[in-house]
């Protein structure tokens, strides 16, 4: 996905480039302008055209500003330093998926596990960090893909999550590799709230350390969302169970059937933290015209996978509409076929590319036959004979301002109707905090929301933390893990009475992966293999049984492959200045001409200078000190292969090949 | 060497010229030769060169004889024609080639062993017949190939890795050049492409002999401290005549340069050679004052690079032959034989 110059915003999209820092004074720190589109295509076609309008603006206002003798004097000052690269950051910002990934999971090192055959090292890279790979192997929402450097350098990103998918398929005993949890405790007690993915991440950490854990969840099972709203197709039971109780049986106190309804209760109660994972459980009606009369046939999208999750629902009308486009109205059509609905239609406000649901969830439902309509906003529920007989919906079209705000507005074309037995509302989810009392220091702020802080996650009461969706609204299980890790290290300062701000390092090494002149120990060839495809379950067994799983994963030759696929971001091209002696190798051999040599200047104009222009202001370029010709190397991080090529035409080894691994610190490997 | 083949994989912002190609396209295969080999920059500014001009790879033919630079050829420009013939021998190939099809462009890769010492009695009558070609020596006063022997172009005050002593002058192969009457010669870097690659271009536009002696570092036998043909020395001891830019046929650059510190030097095609003078007074038209510098400055220990010398009146073996302008290897039989009533009337005529 190809999105230089281009951010979203409301779902449109623009395009954003970036002023010199010495015209901020007058054009502000960007140019920016709405492409009215939200369709990424188009933007892409429009896009140059108003990027070289701004360039020319940008160039236009160099040419006005009339460098005073003060300016001048100062430039060479303004010229790039050296890069820090003992900032552990740098190099991370390198390895695009873990960079993007919440939990900073170290995918290359993983797929890199995978394409040695070595499948349980690689699932317990993943455990370590995001405690659910064989649940996130197959729901995760991947923000890991977009970022993945195969979009710039190629077309289609490595399929990092289901490869994370094949270290749990094919991993073997893991029980001796679990971390130990101490049999003496440490005498703080810690009360969990909701036992979804960010309270078991919290756990599984603490336990370590030899907290006591104390789980309260409503429902009679672990896994939270994960079990309630994730349909079984998707996610089988037995992957669900296997990593819940991985963390329960570390010595989790586990209460289900217990709902707390009162914190205030909790609070005198003799726990030294608690966290609230209670995500964000509450599905969001829609009150019109019919709402109450049709009730006995409307449900909640979550509320209804709930039931089905626990099977007090096993069956549906022949003819349902889900009313809603997010992954959660995904799920509800993709089930009521398999309840045995005969007719599922999905029914959606905006216009279909601006759905919430993830594009393969989009495109697993219209696999599955399911029609998706567009631009159809619910306006009653017809009865007939006081029974639901269908939904009206009124057409619209979108429509953006300058702003590039969306307004949907109705056509005028006649109002349609849905004729439907049940319908499944799928509109969005709130949290639900009527049991937190208002008057015991944990203050509310926008929307009914808790005051969380953003680094510590710690309430205004000290001793309450959120985590999850709990802490600011609906995520994804990622982001719940994430949370969970950092949540941990939190309760554990506060229990410990240390100053919650301080946080702990990432651990980061570099090692050389140079095994003989020109011979690395990770493969350095650039796979020209397109994305694999995950091949899928017969439809005429799964569509007829909820529990059958659509997906069969990679076997292990796809798995290898797209393994291959992995330009291995994290073995970084360290350079050392003193080594080199300028023979130029390097930049003849680079492939996609990332490396110069040349006459240092400000970060701008260095950019622009370079044998292709750094554009991508996101990726960062390598700067080095001065070199003997009063020169300097800059690399463009952008489309770097890691292809090693530099280091394998250097004569002095002043490139090396270093596998750099960044470890997000966790509460029970501080540093 | 390397063991991966160079992913094809290049930059999307990498430029297009006129041919819709781009600088990836006019590569060879990855080089076997030692890594830092001042020969592969050489190959980078001639694809640099090639692409910029934008030049058919089919319309150019690439020859060669033995060593270390005559492997180099097969670094670049991978469609183009090539021969990579006996030690030496290159001239004596690019001669017959060049009389057979003289529409292509003809470009030699040399070194000093195969230019100075085995070829060089090639060499000299390629400069002195004006062969139509871009000659290239690949200098580095060395023979990689057979493990670091002093060459011919080799400076007697330059010791080997192993400190043994050079026992023989070296030969300038741009002076005798120029007094053999080659048209153009340059003499250039490895390591200074900015340099090298307008050089490159002129010399493909030249018309007749266009030399260019090119030192290029041996890294692995002839880069050390008391080498005169290291990466060290070469920049420390850098006499740059001129900055050039090449200005192609119908194009106009604007260079800043002081008004009377420029030389424009017009090519054979039309294209122009522009000089910035930085040497006081040098005119790389007046060949006395070309093989002064170039003498002053071996006195001084210094490399003296630029373009050295030019001849813009320049003929070359075709012309001076005599030959058609249609190619030998283009002409049928009926032409190349006009029949014996026509001998019958030669004869009559010298009767």
């Amino acid at each position: 996905m190809d999105t230089r110059y281009l951010f979203k915003r409301h779902n449109t999209w623009w395009i954003k480039v970036a002023v010199p820092r010495t015209l901020r004074d007058k054009l502000g720190y960007d140019l920016r302008e709405s492409l009215k589109t939200h369709d990424l295509t188009s933007a892409q076609e429009k896009r140059w055209k108003i990027v070289d309008k701004f360039r020319q603006k940008i160039e236009e206002a160099k040419l006005k500003k009339v460098p005073n003798k003060e300016e001048k004097a100062k430039h060479v000052e303004n010229y790039m330093p050296p890069t820090n690269t003992t900032d552990p950051q740098y190099y991370h910002k390198i390895v695009d998926c873990q960079y993007a990934c919440p939990a900073h999971t170290p995918v290359p090192e993983y797929i890199r596990q995978i394409s040695q055959g070595n499948y349980t090292d690689a699932y317990m890279i993943n455990w370590e960090s995001n405690v659910f790979p064989g649940i996130l192997g197959r729901t995760c929402d991947r923000p890991c893909e977009p970022a993945c450097r195969r979009n710039r350098t190629h077309e289609k990103p490595v399929a990092i999550c289901r490869l994370k998918r094949v270290t749990y398929d094919f991993k073997g005993d893991i029980s001796q590799r679990l971390p130990e949890v101490p049999k003496k405790k440490n005498g703080k007690r810690i009360a969990l709230i909701g036992a979804g993915p960010a309270s078991l991440t919290v756990a599984r950490d603490l336990l370590v350390l030899g907290y006591e854990c104390i789980l309260f969840e409503k429902d009679p099972q672990g896994g939270g969302l994960m079990r309630t709203n994730i349909p079984s197709f998707r996610l089988p039971v037995e992957v669900l169970d296997e990593e819940v109780n991985l963390v329960l049986n570390m010595g989790v106190e586990a209460r289900f059937n217990t709902e707390v309804k009162s914190m205030k209760e909790l609070l005198k109660e003799d726990f030294d933290a608690i966290f609230v994972g209670t995500g964000a459980p509450k599905g969001k009606d829609l009150q019109i015209e019919g709402r109450e009369e049709a009730d006995k046939n409307i449900f909640i999208g979550i509320d209804w996978l709930t039931s089905i999750a626990f099977e007090h629902t096993t069956s549906v009308g022949k003819k349902v509409v889900v009313i809603g486009g997010g992954n959660t109205a995904m799920d509800c059509c993709r089930s009521s076929l398999r309840l045995g609905a005969e007719d599922v239609k999905v029914t959606v406000r905006s216009p279909f590319d601006q759905m919430k649901a993830s594009e393969w969830e989009k495109e697993e439902a219209m696999d599955e036959g399911i029609p998706i309509h567009e631009n159809h906003v619910p306006k009653r529920f017809v009865m007939n004979n006081g029974k639901l007989a269908g939904v009206e919906f009124e057409k619209v079209e979108a429509v953006f301002d300058d702003n590039g705000k969306r307004s949907l507005v109705p056509t005028g074309e006649e109002p349609v109707i849905f004729e439907c037995d049940d319908v499944l509302m799928a509109i969005g989810q709130d949290n639900a905090f009527h049991w937190i009392e208002r008057d015991i220091g944990i203050e509310f702020g926008e929307w009914d929301m808790p005051i969380i802080d953003r680094v510590t996650f710690q309430s205004t009461h000290p001793k309450v933390f959120f985590g999850g969706d709990a802490a600011w609204g609906p995520e994804n299980i990622i982001w719940a893990a994430a949370h969970g890790h950092q949540a941990a290290i939190s309760i554990d300062k506060f229990c410990q009475q240390k100053d919650l701000f301080e946080r702990p390092e990432p651990g980061a090494n570099l090692v050389s992966q140079k095994m003989g002149i020109h011979e690395w120990s990770y493969d350095n060839d650039v796979s020209q293999a397109k994305r694999f495809i995950v091949p899928h379950a017969d439809q005429s067994i799964s569509l007829k049984d909820l529990k059958v799983e659509v997906e069969l994963g990679f076997d292990e030759q796809l798995a290898l492959e797209e393994a291959q696929r992995c330009l291995n971001c994290d073995v970084q091209t360290v350079f050392s200045e003193d080594l080199c002696i300028e023979c130029d190798a390097c930049v003849d051999i680079c492939p996609t001409d990332c490396i110069n040599f040349i006459q240092n200047d400000e970060e701008e104009e260095l950019r622009a200078n370079l044998r292709i222009p750094a554009l991508n202001l996101d990726q960062d370029i390598l700067v080095s000190e001065n070199l003997p010709t009063q020169r300097v190397m800059v690399k463009d991080e952008d489309v770097c292969l890691h292809c090693g090529l530099c280091a394998e035409r250097c004569p002095t080894g002043a490139w090396d090949m270093q596998t750099y691994l960044y470890e997000e610190a966790k509460v029970y490997n501080q540093t | 060497m390397t063991y991966i083949k160079k992913p094809l994989n290049h930059h999307p912002n990498l430029e297009i010229n006129e041919l819709g190609l781009t600088r990836r396209d006019y590569e060879g295969q990855v080089s076997s030769l030692c890594a830092g080999c001042g020969h592969d920059s050489i190959s980078a500014a001639i694809i640099e060169a090639c692409f910029q001009l934008s030049l058919s790879s089919h319309q150019i033919a690439k020859l060669s004889g033995i060593g270390c630079s005559s492997k180099a050829p097969a670094y670049f420009l991978n469609q183009s024609h090539g021969f990579n013939s006996v030690h030496g021998r290159m001239p004596s190939i690019g001669t017959g080639a060049n009389l057979a099809n003289h529409e292509l462009l003809y470009l030699g890769i040399s070194g000093d062993g195969d230019s100075a010492s085995i070829g060089i009695g090639q060499f000299v009558h390629a400069a002195r017949r004006q062969l139509n070609m871009t000659y290239i020596i690949e200098n580095n006063g060395t023979y990689g190939l057979t493990k670091g022997q002093f060459s011919a172009t080799n400076d007697k005050e330059s010791k080997s890795k192993y400190g043994e002593e050079n026992l023989f002058p070296s030969i300038d192969l741009a002076s005798l050049a120029i007094q053999l009457g080659a048209g153009f010669v340059a003499r250039s870097f490895s390591g200074d492409k900015e340099q090298l690659v307008p050089l490159i271009k002129a010399a493909f536009k030249q018309k007749g002999f266009a030399l260019l002696d090119i030192l290029s570092p041996c890294v692995t036998f002839n880069n050390h401290n008391t080498s005169t043909k290291s990466f060290d020395y070469i920049r420390e001891h850098n006499e740059a005549l001129s900055r050039t830019d090449f200005v192609p046929l119908g194009k106009e650059i604007k260079v800043d340069y002081q008004p009377g510190s420029e030389i424009e030097i017009s090519l054979h095609d039309g294209s122009r050679l522009r000089l910035e003078k930085t040497s006081s007074g040098y005119d790389p038209r007046n060949r006395k004052m070309a093989v002064n510098a170039i003498q002053d400055s071996i006195e001084k220990g210094n490399v003296l690079t630029g373009l050295l010398y030019i001849n813009e009146d320049s003929n070359d073996l075709k012309e001076i032959l005599n030959l058609t302008d249609t190619p030998l290897n283009k002409l049928s039989e009926k032409e190349l034989c006009p029949g014996s009533e026509s001998l019958k009337k030669i004869n009559e005529s010298l009767r």
